[in-house]
């Protein structure tokens, strides 16, 4: 047996398992897609286009999704930078990784338990009842679009923590001090130095999270109480409510495609970005 | 700074212990705190369902982190000498299976096995030789522990490779050099070096799999994991009982990750 035959067959049970269970049922799914919806439900071979045109029907979902997603990475991205600043510039060497650890643990931890946690602290008994006792009366927290951005930031924040770190990290100190010494205001510094050079780690946290939230359920399901619902949650509605394959593949397929273009988008902007430094730097 | 950095670790933890400490309330009612009292521990360890959901979370936890861990191993030491298209297209697909959303998967997988088995039972039944006894597949624990290998391999496979990369191309040329055979080489040089890495990588898998509840949601079939028992509870109404679930479970998935965390860092500096 070549070297050759023997990588192919360390290989093979792998590829077979990700043939059977990706590939297959993605190829499915973008099948019936373009199939009917059978009587009873399920999917009826077909090859038309109405499940596409049908899409506005679950305009909402996606708008939500779309104004939330976004809406959710900044928030965290403004929520993160300074921690992750304040961990990798700042922090004593000794307790860096511990106190970077305490942050990523959470994310590890079940984002269901972590995110009923919220139905306490948004519900009746919890915040407004807090805030109605300083003075502040009839805020409503629970199941509204706030909740569940509230939860979006808190479940996906370790996420965008972590890479800012990692390239806040790898910084060269020296470039801090040599700035500092041509006389640059540490806010100077910081705006021309430390900020384009995290530019990656940035990029990447908000890359992941807005990944993960294009695809959310959980959170809106559980604090937007049925009222504030992502494609996600329509998703679960058109397969185990009305068992509409035909369509959910339409909208499941239309999720995808629109995740795979907003990331080549962002690449591509983040790519530029970088190069165009890279010219100014020369010269 | 330092003020901030407080407030968001207060931010990242309060919710967390809302949960324990909820759970161990005396009272009835879980929005209400009463008194100390561990009975909803007592409760929740007698409740047959709770402990049905356990088993099945655990067994497939277990079955599916070892299936990952050994075909992830075994496919990343082989993609390490795979080049050219074959390799961009192996790429692709582990990067297709972290990316897609796991509700993407989740539906996905569900509708090609109902699909495949809708086609394929009857067929089996035909081949059996009586078809009353023929084997029927249906969703159940067999689908949940294949979708979560899948997207556990992906996650194993880029830990190894990782691990991989950083070991010096220098010493399995030593061993063949030596007259090893490359299994020899394999199982006396990458494998010791690579340990902790597929360790850990078993570890994580395990959580992920044991934590998972989008994926699970379709393909389980009639089958209930712990996180389906506690979202469907949920919906229902918070009760001290899955407070008191919610923290174990909590408790135990952080000390799988020290764990792994330990194993990742002597690993490292070995």
């Amino acid at each position: 047996m070549t070297q050759h035959e023997r990588n192919w067959l360390l290989v093979a049970p792998a590829a077979a398992w990700f043939l059977v269970m990706l590939v297959l049922p993605l190829s499915v799914v973008l099948l019936f897609s373009f199939g009917e919806r059978g009587p009873a439900g399920g999917y009826v071979p077909a090859f038309t286009l109405e499940q596409y045109a049908n899409l506005p029907a679950r305009f909402t979902a996606f708008q939500n999704t779309m104004i939330l997603a976004p809406l959710g990475t900044l928030a965290a991205l403004i929520i993160a930078y300074p921690l992750a600043y304040q961990l990798a510039v700042r922090t004593d060497p000794k307790w860096k990784t511990i106190l970077l650890v305490l942050v990523i643990v959470p994310f590890w931890t079940s984002i269901l338990i972590r995110s009923y946690a919220w139905i306490y602290i948004l519900g009746g008994r919890g915040l407004p009842a807090l805030l109605d006792a300083m003075g502040i009366e009839g805020v409503r927290l629970i199941y509204t679009p706030t909740a569940v951005l509230i939860g979006i930031i808190y479940g996906y924040l370790p996420l965008m923590v972590f890479p800012i770190y990692v390239s806040l990290d790898r910084l060269d100190k020296r470039l801090l001090e040599a700035s500092s010494d041509l006389g640059a205001r540490p806010f100077a510094t910081f705006l021309k130095v430390t900020l384009p050079l995290s530019i990656p780690g940035v990029a990447t946290g908000c890359m992941l999270v807005f990944i993960l939230l294009m695809g959310e359920f959980l959170i809106p399901a559980l604090l937007g109480g049925g009222k504030v619902f992502f494609v996600g949650n329509a998703l679960v509605d058109l397969f185990l409510q009305s068992r509409n394959w035909a369509f959910g593949s339409a909208v499941a397929f239309t999720l995808i495609v629109i995740m795979l273009i907003t990331v080549t988008i962002y690449m591509r902007l983040i790519g530029r970005l970088q190069s165009g430094r890279n010219d100014a730097s020369i010269m | 700074m330092r003020l901030y950095a407080l407030c968001v670790y207060l931010f990242l933890y309060t919710p967390i212990a809302i949960i324990a400490l909820f759970s161990f309330s005396a009272g009835r009612h879980a929005s209400q705190l009463q008194g100390f009292s561990v009975q909803w521990y007592g409760r929740a360890l007698k409740n047959p369902f709770v402990m049905d959901a356990l088993q099945t979370s655990l067994l497939v936890a277990f079955v599916s982190a070892t299936l990952a861990s050994i075909l992830g191993t075994l496919a990343a030491v082989g993609l390490q000498g795979i080049r050219g298209p074959a390799r961009a297209v192996f790429d692709g697909v582990i990067y297709i299976a972290v990316m897609i959303p796991g509700i993407v998967i989740g539906i996905a997988t569900l509708i090609a096995l109902v699909t495949v088995f809708d086609i394929v039972n009857p067929w089996v039944a035909s081949l059996w030789p009586q078809s009353a006894t023929a084997p029927t597949f249906s969703m159940g624990i067999g689908s949940l522990i294949a979708a979560h290998t899948m997207f556990t391999m992906a996650l194993v496979i880029i830990i190894i490779r990782a691990r991989l990369a950083t070991l010096e191309q220098a010493l399995a040329e030593a061993s063949a050099d030596l007259y090893a055979t490359p299994f020899g080489t394999f199982r006396q040089v990458t494998l010791p070096l690579i340990a902790p890495a597929i360790l850990a990588g078993f570890l994580l898998s395990f959580t992920f799999s044991f934590d998972d509840f989008i994926i699970a949601f379709f393909v389980a079939g009639s089958e209930t994991t712990l996180p389906i028992y506690i979202f469907s509870s949920i919906r229902r109404g918070v009760t001290p009982e899955i407070n008191a679930i919610g923290t174990m479970v909590m408790v135990a998935s952080l000390f799988l990750l020290v764990i792994a965390q330990l194993i990742l860092r002597r690993g490292a500096t070995r």
